[in-house]
């Protein structure tokens, strides 16, 4: 290797992260530690109704009875539960009608993320829904989406305004015991966004929520719920990010997807939370569990997600394929640098007769970072005629970094057919040299190759999504990315 | 469970109340090694699908019956020459036999052949070259790896030893038989010792057969050591009855410019079980890594390979397939791990499955673990069907359905048969799996062992040309 590209693999290990600013907004908290108080605290602050609460306590009740999980390919420092801000929101006037009574800092912190919730909304006609630590600050197009029947809110809202709706598919696709992460979610979720389609609609521009992680101390345990009735499409946008700190943060979401009949899902997510400085101090730790369940037939949900932050990531966007015809697809490009560890893939269960699922997955390790695919693609007998496709790729950038693939393949009947493959490369000489002799420096060519390597999943995301994700792949692998 | 405790208990007292009778063979440093296994196995007790390594084959059901176990040979009934008359066409091989776990002879338990190979009983071994043998036994085997590895470490009286020396080559192909024929049901634990000079080439078939139907339980640990530039040529060839269970580990461990090539043949078994263990210990190694796989009924094959890239410039190559019908399940588990610092590392790694039957099972999971920039690896895995493309082109050649799927079935588990670079070897297992194929393979039909049967090679009924 040349000492060229051993100063770009250096600069690459030591991009600095960009979105570490903490904006000093007067906060509503939640005691410290975890009990059946701090969750009456939630529920009361949140003025629940009985419902969600005794589903609070009976999830909290299973919680204290499992075990953090071991399994996949992280080391996780132990965390004590008890030393957690469970809830945060920012102090606010109790309603609010305009952009105008959103706190000033609050929205020049929106603003440095390049998300000003004004301009999207002018521009872009994106409905935005931005997640403030635990709180749903604003949606914006609320007016528009209501002209179709969309109902596209923070969560609390959903459980005040439509409890019927939250009671009837909230925990239908991940159970209130689904696993550890998913049960302290039930017991202490704080907010998050609610979205549902009904028949027939197609959602007229793109919903998206922000989350940010802002106070020292806390944690983020959001609940994005998304409905799409018969025939409905709606494509929604997730992005995250969080101010630099030493020490770590924890965030536990659960994102529940429910397609009916003839529904399409699409949903992506450019996860930036802070990662760690370059001795892998602080940084996020983002145990999410996602999962869709495409419960009528012909429906269809689609994950995209590009993975570039985070101390730790633990998260396996999954699709249960309930109806016949029904479609799930997963498309990733995970980036781990400096520290960072990731264990993240997908899980397709096929139910239906004729269900077909894709897996693309694409890794990219450099640094110390260790970087795993991990996924499940699971034939159940009477999913006849099913086809599934994997493909996981793994790039590495030095020579002190991890690429694994742990793929897990059940088949149980004899007309599907299930395929994977998978390579792990570095960049290899021929393709730099290649370029070189085109006259393009290591440095763009290398840009070139990674952004050619992980243009399958980019091109997935939509235009809006596309360009920040880019804008992110050139964060986290800095000076290697154009 | 009750059941499962009991046999703990049995192995455990067992171990105990037998442990002079165990111990009294042992060079000096073996006895440490026993009882460390035997307080590992304590600790660890049988696998249960609760482990991730062993969550796709369950062995509570076999830990229910009731086992005996042999502490000495018992050679009362055996008809020798029964087993010494085989004779395979064009196929010459020195056989020896394990019968019940214990090595038999005709003529003397270790034989040391001019060229200075040593070929014989691991328990003789003990006692005539406690020095070779205690350099490597147990230092390839991982005893704590799970309880069934630590049961064996502590229980193991006899098996096979072979030693090769430095730049020999063994005069002809050994041919190691292991025979279960016994009026109870037997736990047998067998540890076979390979140990190959440098420069020294080794071709070994390793049979397990059974003669009646009885519900065994073998528990064989094989430990290979290759130095330097030695070539060893590994077939295992599995072709036992629907109630015997067979677990089977073999620890591979290959110095500089070493090749290996080993295969495991898995016909009929109750539960099969290959965990296979390579490290590529020195640079410029090679192994590959075959399987073949043709389960029907109730049968269940399980092939975990572990190959471990330790230093930089090895290759390996893993290739397995299976054929799957009825009820049966098969596992396949692949794990490459390449160590930091092995640098310029190939290896590649594919399972292809064919389930014929909405009730078969195939679980895969093809896994690379990596730590080095510098490689090529990759690996791929299918579960799929005949291709009916295939099929019909055939069929409208005016070949019967039944031919058709025969001869497609033959070509997909030809790519792993065409590897076999023994001639005679390849053309008898070929017949063997032809004869699988069509469903007429008897469990007593073993390899070579089935000397009386020597009927014609099997051929499709098929005109050729008309392809």
């Amino acid at each position: 290797m040349s000492d060229d590209k051993n100063n770009i693999l250096d600069e690459v290990t030591q991009g600095e992260y960009k979105y570490g600013f903490f904006t000093d907004i007067e906060m509503d908290t939640a005691p410290k530690g975890l009990n059946e108080d701090t969750i009456r605290f939630i529920s009361a602050k949140k003025k629940e109704p009985e419902f969600m609460l005794e589903l609070r306590l009976k999830a909290f009740e299973k919680w204290k009875t499992m075990k953090e999980p071991d399994w996949a390919h992280l080391n996780i420092p132990p965390i004590d539960y008890q030393d957690i801000i469970y809830y945060a929101a920012p102090k606010k006037k109790p309603q609010l009608d305009s952009l105008d009574d959103v706190d000033p800092e609050l929205l020049a912190t929106f603003d440095k993320l390049g998300i000003s919730l004004d301009e999207q909304k002018r521009l872009t006609g994106v409905a935005v829904d931005a997640v403030f630590d635990s709180v749903s600050v604003k949606t914006t197009f609320q007016d528009t989406l209501s002209k179709h029947g969309i109902i596209f809110c923070s969560f609390s809202e959903a459980v005040q305004n439509h409890p019927d709706l939250v009671k009837k598919y909230m925990g239908s696709v991940v159970p209130t015991g689904d696993n550890y992460f998913a049960a302290l979610n039930t017991a202490v979720f704080s907010d998050g966004s609610f979205c549902y389609i009904p028949p027939g609609v197609r959602c007229p521009v793109e919903l998206s929520t922000y989350f940010r992680i802002n106070s020292a101390g806390t944690g983020q345990f959001e609940r994005t719920l998304i409905v799409a009735d018969e025939g409905a499409y709606v494509s929604y946008l997730e992005g995250c990010t969080a101010p630099q700190r030493d020490e770590n943060q924890l965030h536990a979401a659960v994102v529940e997807i429910v397609a009916l009949k003839d529904a399409e899902v699409k949903y992506s997510t450019v996860q930036n939370w802070y990662p760690g400085d370059k001795n892998g101090k602080g940084g996020v730790y983002n145990f999410v569990t996602k999962r869709g369940m495409c419960k009528g037939n012909n429906s269809k949900i689609s994950w995209t997600q590009v993975e570039t932050g985070s101390a730790i990531t633990w998260k396996y966007p999954s699709c249960v394929l309930l109806g016949d015809n029904s479609i799930g697809e997963f498309y990733s490009v995970a980036v781990t640098n400096n520290h960072q560890q990731a264990d993240t893939g997908s899980k397709m269960t096929h139910i239906g007769k004729n269900t077909k699922s894709t897996i693309i997955s694409k890794g990219i390790s450099a640094g110390f970072s260790n970087n795993s695919y991990r996924g499940l693609v699971k034939i159940a007998q009477r999913a006849e005629n099913s086809r599934n496709f994997s493909q996981c790729d793994s790039l590495l950038l030095g020579d002190k970094c991890g690429a694994h693939t742990f793929p897990y393949i059940d088949t149980g009947n004899s007309s599907s057919i299930v395929e994977h493959e998978a390579t792990t490369s570095k960049i290899s000489d021929d393709q730099l040299f290649y370029c070189l002799q085109r006259g393009i420096d290591t440095e763009k060519a290398i840009g070139l190759i990674v952004n050619g390597y992980a243009k399958e999943v980019l091109r997935q995301l939509p235009m809006e999504f596309a360009v920040e994700a880019q804008k992110l792949l050139a964060v986290s692998l800095e000076g290697s990315v154009g | 469970m009750i059941a499962e405790s009991t046999l703990k208990e049995k192995v455990t007292s067992l171990y105990q109340s037998n442990k002079d009778k165990i111990v009294s063979n042992d060079p000096p440093g073996m006895e440490t090694i026993r009882q460390q296994s035997f307080e590992d196995f304590l600790k660890l007790d049988f696998p249960t699908p609760k482990l991730e390594k062993w969550k796709n084959t369950d062995i509570r059901k076999l830990l229910q019956r009731d086992y005996q176990i042999l502490f000495g040979p018992e050679n009362g009934d055996l008809d020798l020459d029964k087993i010494f008359h085989c004779e395979v066409p064009d196929f010459d091989t020195e056989i020896i036999s394990l019968y019940n776990g214990w090595y038999i002879y005709r003529d003397k338990p270790l034989t040391t052949l001019p060229n200075g190979t040593i070929i014989g009983s691991f328990a003789r071994a003990l006692q005539e070259y406690p020095d070779l043998v205690m350099k490597h036994y147990n230092k390839y085997a991982k005893s704590d790896l799970n309880g069934l590895n630590a049961l064996n470490t502590a229980y193991a009286q006899d098996g096979v030893f072979i030693y090769v020396p430095d730049g020999v080559e063994a005069y002809k192909t050994i041919q190691m038989v292991n025979i279960l024929n016994k009026e109870d049901n037997l736990l047998v634990q067998n540890r076979n010792l390979v140990i190959m000079g440098k420069n020294a080439k080794l071709t070994l078939v390793h049979c397990d057969d059974s003669h009646n139907f009885k519900s065994s339980l073998t528990n064989t640990i094989t430990e290979v050591f290759m130095d330097e530039g030695a070539n060893m040529k590994h077939y295992k060839l599995q072709n036992l009855n629907n109630d015997t269970s067979l677990i089977n580990t073999s620890f591979f461990h290959q110095e500089k410019d070493s090749n290996l090539s080993t295969f495991a043949i898995s016909l009929n078994g109750g539960l099969i079980r290959n965990d296979i263990h390579v490290r590529l210990n020195g640079e410029g190694s090679h192994a590959d890594v075959m399987g073949l796989y043709l389960m029907d009924k109730e049968q269940h094959v399980d092939n975990h390979v572990f190959i471990d890239h330790a230093v930089p410039n090895c290759t390996s190559n893993e290739l397995f397939k299976g054929i799957i019908d009825d009820h049966a399940t098969a596992v396949f588990n692949g794990h490459i791990l390449v160590r930091k610092d092995a640098q310029k590392t190939n290896a590649y790694q594919t399972n292809r499955n064919i389930i014929l039957n909405d009730k078969a099972t195939v679980n895969t999971k093809p896994f690379l673990e990596i730590y080095a920039d510098d490689v090529k690896c990759s690996h791929g895995a299918t579960v799929g069907q005949i291709d009916n493309d295939a099929l019909f082109y055939i069929k409208s050649r005016g070949i019967s359905e039944y031919n058709a799927k025969l001869l497609l079935m033959y070509a997909f588990a030809a790519e792993v048969i065409n590897q076999i670079t023994i001639d005679p070897l390849k053309v008898r297992i070929d017949d063997l799996v032809k004869k699988r194929l069509r469903g007429e393979l008897a469990v007593c039909d073993q390899c070579v062992l089935n000397c009386k049967n020597q009927e014609k090679t099997y051929e499709f009924k098929i005109d050729m040309s008309k392809l």
